[in-house]
């Protein structure tokens, strides 16, 4: 229970950071709070768009997606699969993530320190979702 | 079993709070004022200004030049731009009588001055000077009285199609800060001290002018062929 529980709570912290890096991204928040700048270099990058959308946005509706997923998982009368989508969305988040890290890294040679951030949230919430599967395996075994 | 509750209870309550602390954050972020700021008397440097003497348009061969040194957020020089320019253009600037060189002026007085400037600047990058300085007269009773005027030159910036990705980083570095001083500096030099200033064979023009007062003066310079 508590890993769901703090799924759904990193769920809800990298709603906020890609809300804030798709407010600038849309022009609302005129400087982005990034100590090097790099920020500015990737959020303006042509690698900024993928599939012709906003990649903020695509972090938007991706952690929207999850902490519902992860809301419906913490229920007590939840089945099984809002645990296993969460740790699929999540996974697919983290494959996501490691794209763009390697785009910022390889390509851009620039870091936005918010972006990695997110990269780390996303992590974190693979990990929790993998552990709450093994709970959930764990105690419907014994 | 009644230990769950109590946890969910908590966690709801946990949840909330950070609901509460992001959207507070974005607020935050979303009322803060100027979301860019264009310095004021920054050092010039040679770079600033290596080849670039103003915005020009019209013929290279026109007899006439006049230098304009203008305030995009002065009420005047806002009439001039949308009411008496439309006319000149027509008549003398793509007749090829006239060249138009338009320089930056900001007033200190005036909040949104050089970031209006730069905005323009932001888009002779992209090659779309004059429709977005066409764009930001036409719009400045909106953004003279708005909390941030940069938000709404970049949607003019957009409407005009730029590049708003380039448009932003250019923006954001400041990058024509210091083309806008040495503009303004050229001006003091000149004895500009009001806008809108016309500069027209080393004589200063102060004041308010119509298509009419600048035809007469390119008249009298450079006399029409078919009046010989």
């Amino acid at each position: 229970m508590i890993y769901r529980m703090g799924a759904a709570l990193m769920s809800l912290v990298g709603l906020f950071v890609s809300t804030y890096l798709y407010l600038y991204k849309i022009g609302r928040i005129g400087t982005l709070a990034c100590g090097t700048g790099g920020c500015e270099t990737v959020q303006t990058s042509e690698w900024s768009r993928f599939g012709g959308l906003e990649v903020a946005l695509i972090g938007v509706v991706g952690y929207a997606a999850l902490l519902v997923v992860a809301l419906v998982a913490l229920q007590p009368t939840a089945r099984r699969w809002p645990a296993n989508l969460l740790t699929a969305l999540a996974a697919g988040g983290v494959l996501f993530s490691a794209y763009l890290t390697y785009l910022e890294l390889f390509v851009i040679h620039a870091i936005c320190r918010w972006c990695v951030g997110s990269a780390l949230i996303i992590l974190s919430i693979l990990i929790l979702a993998l552990l709450a599967r093994r709970d959930v395996a764990e105690s419907r075994a014994s | 079993m009644a230990a769950a509750p109590v946890g969910m209870k908590r966690f709801y309550a946990i949840l909330g709070a950070v609901a509460v602390i992001g959207i507070g954050l974005l607020g935050y972020q979303l009322s803060k004022p100027a979301t860019v700021s264009i310095p004021a008397n920054v050092t010039v440097q040679p770079s600033d200004t290596a080849g670039f003497h103003g915005y020009v348009k019209g013929s290279e061969s026109a007899p006439v030049e006049i230098t304009e040194y203008a305030d995009y957020q002065c009420p005047f020089c806002q009439t001039f731009a949308t009411l008496q320019m439309p006319t000149i253009d027509e008549r003398l600037i793509k007749t090829g009588r006239l060249r138009w060189r338009y320089r930056d002026f900001p007033l200190q007085q005036h909040q949104f001055s050089r970031i209006a400037a730069h905005s323009a600047a932001c888009a002779d990058e992209q090659g779309k000077f004059w429709p977005q300085h066409e764009h930001i007269y036409e719009g400045q009773s909106e953004w003279a009285a708005a909390r941030d005027a940069a938000g709404i030159f970049r949607r003019y910036a957009g409407e005009v199609g730029l590049d708003l990705a380039k448009y932003d980083a250019c923006m954001s570095a400041g990058k024509y800060a210091g083309r806008i001083q040495a503009s303004y500096d050229e001006g003091m030099r000149a004895g500009v001290s009001s806008t809108p200033t016309l500069l027209v064979g080393g004589r200063l023009y102060q004041g308010r002018f119509d298509s009419d007062a600048i035809t007469r003066l390119v008249d009298s310079l450079a006399p029409r062929t078919s009046a010989k």
